[in-house]
């Protein structure tokens, strides 16, 4: 077994047994770490695969960003997952039958699953000798910039839409009030008074 | 040396993990976020194996656009799911269908 075979293995084996450990794990928090896990393995086998920079995006994103969001979550809220653990139990029949059959058809789609005759004609950006990012970039800001832009507007709408959701105002707490600053007079602000000495005001 | 069979089994194998989480925590949302991470990361391990098998990079584009929208869903699906939590006090799905205000 080469080298890459066996790093292969160890991140497959990894993503399986993170990604199982998330939907099964008893506790929330343990199931994001989990979570964690499983996107570092996966970005590991990008990295196999000379995906760089999808590697190393998943890590940011993933892991830096999505993955914190919701241990934020899951710690800020003050849920009683015991409760919603307790009929875990109840669905795990269903569950497997279903993963069950979803894997089965997968297997016997796989099995005569093949390349179409002349694939290699049909390619519409090869690789070449660039490097992974460099040729990214080339395709992204060239052909793809339209599809680029609107990924960009899909993140800005999602973050607008997050930001009202979750914005209240709260009314038993004292506010910053821009106008009233705006407005004030500075040579009203403060009062200067000709003190004599040895006398009070 | 691995082929690209052997990614495509663990990109099917996660996916069917997904589906699983989603069956088995039917209550908990957040789990539930977290197995459509779970499913869309393996459709991206689809995309980038055969990116590399066939030599075509349009695979790892998709691949940050699929990146893009499960990134705005996660964010989308939690301020929903906090928003929730505030009115209800759990995030118990079963109830969710009651529409009220």
């Amino acid at each position: 077994m080469t080298v890459a075979a066996f790093v292969f293995y160890v991140f497959a084996v990894t993503v399986l047994l993170g990604g199982l450990m998330t939907v099964v794990s008893r506790n929330p928090v343990h199931s994001v770490l989990w979570l964690i896990l499983t996107f570092i393995a996966s970005a590991g086998l990008f990295v196999l695969l000379g995906a760089e920079f999808v590697a190393m995006l998943l890590m940011i994103v993933y892991v830096g960003a999505v993955a914190v969001l919701f241990l934020f979550v899951v710690m800020m809220l003050d849920i009683d997952f015991a409760q919603l653990r307790a009929e875990m139990s109840k669905y795990l029949p269903l569950a497997l039958l279903i993963g069950v059959i979803i894997l089965m058809e997968l297997a016997m789609a796989f099995g005569v699953w093949d390349f179409s005759d002349g694939f290699a004609t049909r390619i519409a950006a090869p690789t070449g000798e660039a490097q992974n990012t460099a040729a990214l970039g080339l395709l992204i800001y060239d052909q793809y910039i339209m599809l680029f832009q609107l990924a960009g507007l899909i993140l800005l709408v999602a973050m607008i839409g997050a930001i009202v959701l979750t914005l209240r105002h709260r009314k038993d707490v004292k506010r910053q009030n821009p106008v009233a600053q705006m407005h004030r007079d500075p040579a009203k602000a403060m009062e200067l008074k000709d003190v004599k000495p040895g006398q009070g005001l | 040396m691995i082929g690209i069979e052997h990614y495509l089994a663990v990109a099917a194998t996660l996916f069917v993990i997904g589906i699983f989480g989603l069956f088995l925590n039917r209550k908990n949302v957040i789990i539930l976020l977290m197995s459509i991470e779970l499913m869309l990361l393996a459709v991206n391990i689809n995309l980038v194996s055969f990116s590399h098998y066939l030599g075509d990079l349009v695979g790892q584009v998709f691949t940050l656009f699929v990146l893009t929208v499960a990134a705005a869903e996660a964010a989308i699906g939690l301020a929903i799911l906090v928003c929730f939590f505030r009115v209800r006090g759990t995030i118990d799905v079963e109830d969710v269908n009651v529409m009220k205000g």
